[in-house]
């Protein structure tokens, strides 16, 4: 068994402390802390994307909710002007409206009192028409001689009854 | 037959010889520096963009690190960063080797007790010093069982401390008796292939293919089981949890 060959030992002995040793040195003084370094730093630059992507986030958020705020206020000041010209319109239409009324009701009284004058006129009119018929006919069934004065009383007295 | 224990034999390349101790530079030596030159090279050369969007080379070499530190987070707890570097080293030392001797005509350095045996001793001492070095003179008391009755006590001490004993022994034969064991199998059944030629050696080659994903397996899950002992070691012996 070349294992038990003891003058095999001290050489592979000696070779392995070199090559360990020099290995372990290499690795704990260069390539370990640079592979530790590297991985420190890709852990810090995903950390501080991440932290960086949150903080946009939140602006853009911040964003939205500005926007939000300003289109519901907006959204408040047309409605509030809508209503307001919805307001003034329907007063003048009021105003308008209780204007041309009172033009209608003026007219209508105003025709009410034509009308009432005319009746009176008619009404004085008709007897002297009366009076004056009334004396024509008289005259040609009696043919007698009437006053104006006694016409008048009678037709008066009939208009009356 | 060939000899299936021929393949761990340490061939000298170059004589050398260091104030009156061998240190030839073996097959095995080779294999060591290889696996050394490959870890340095995915570490160091992989690294070399230091991408925020790692490469495929780069991401192997960022898993490694994260494997074994996740590793020694979760079993050594509080303390055991210091030692994250040791830890790391001999899990990607281990796993090259074992890796680099899938190959065929390369060498397993890990297949010699010796070399795991080293390695086991090193984490043995290293962590009985730290354990003192921590809590004194009352790391002896890790090997007294808490909530045992007194008549008990000097038993399970003493079963207590062969077992503390034990540990570089179960760690250094398990990665050795693995490795060793997997490649003289597979030296086996490919003399098997070859002895039974065309007509018979297909169900030995069908089974070489299938335990050679096996022992790829093993290579790694050695590796594994090596480095996650020696963080509990180091948990015992920073929190003398039991």
């Amino acid at each position: 068994m070349p294992q038990l060959e003891l003058l095999d030992f001290a050489p592979q002995l000696m070779w392995l402390a070199i090559t360990f040793i020099t290995l372990y040195i290499v690795m704990a003084r260069v390539a370990l802390p640079r592979i530790a370094t590297v991985i420190e730093e890709r852990r810090d630059r995903i950390a501080s994307d991440l932290d960086e992507a949150e903080q946009l986030k939140q602006s853009t958020d911040e964003a939205i909710a500005a926007y939000e705020q300003a289109l519901a206020e907006a959204r408040a000041r047309a409605h509030a002007i809508a209503q307001e010209t919805r307001e003034a319109l329907s007063r003048e239409v009021e105003a308008e409206k209780a204007e041309v009324e009172k033009q209608i009701a003026k007219k209508a009284d105003e025709a009410e009192k034509a009308i009432a004058d005319a009746k009176t006129a008619a009404i004085a009119n008709l007897s002297d028409v009366a009076s004056g018929a009334a004396e024509t006919i008289v005259k040609e069934l009696v043919g007698g001689k009437l006053t104006k004065a006694e016409v008048n009383k009678a037709v008066s007295k009939a208009l009356a009854s | 037959m060939p000899d299936p224990m021929h393949q761990f034999e340490i061939k000298r390349l170059v004589e050398l010889d260091v104030f009156g101790l061998d240190a030839s530079f073996t097959n095995s030596s080779l294999f060591m520096v290889l696996a050394a030159m490959c870890v340095i090279f995915l570490t160091i050369f992989g690294m070399r963009g230091r991408a925020l969007v790692p490469t495929r080379m780069q991401s192997v070499a960022e898993i490694s690190y994260e494997f074994v530190a996740n590793m020694v987070r979760d079993n050594v707890g509080s303390g055991g960063q210091r030692y994250f570097p040791f830890v790391f080293t001999l899990f990607m030392f281990i796993l090259f080797c074992n890796m680099l001797g899938m190959l065929p005509y390369s060498f397993t350095v890990t297949s010699h007790i010796i070399i795991t045996f080293a390695m086991a001793a090193v984490v043995f001492i290293g962590v009985t010093i730290i354990g003192f070095a921590k809590h004194g003179i009352g790391f002896l008391k890790f090997f007294v069982p808490s909530g045992v009755p007194v008549a008990l006590l000097p038993l399970l001490v003493v079963i207590e401390v062969i077992s503390y004993l034990t540990r570089p022994v179960s760690l250094s034969v398990r990665l050795f008796a693995n490795m060793m064991a997997g490649h003289t199998m597979l030296k086996v059944f490919g003399a098997f292939v070859v002895g039974l030629g065309v007509i018979g050696g297909w169900a030995p080659l069908a089974f070489m293919v299938a335990f050679t994903g096996l022992e790829i397996l093993v290579a790694f899950l050695q590796a594994y089981v090596f480095a996650i002992l020696t963080c509990i070691y180091l948990n015992d012996a920073l929190h003398m949890h039991h």
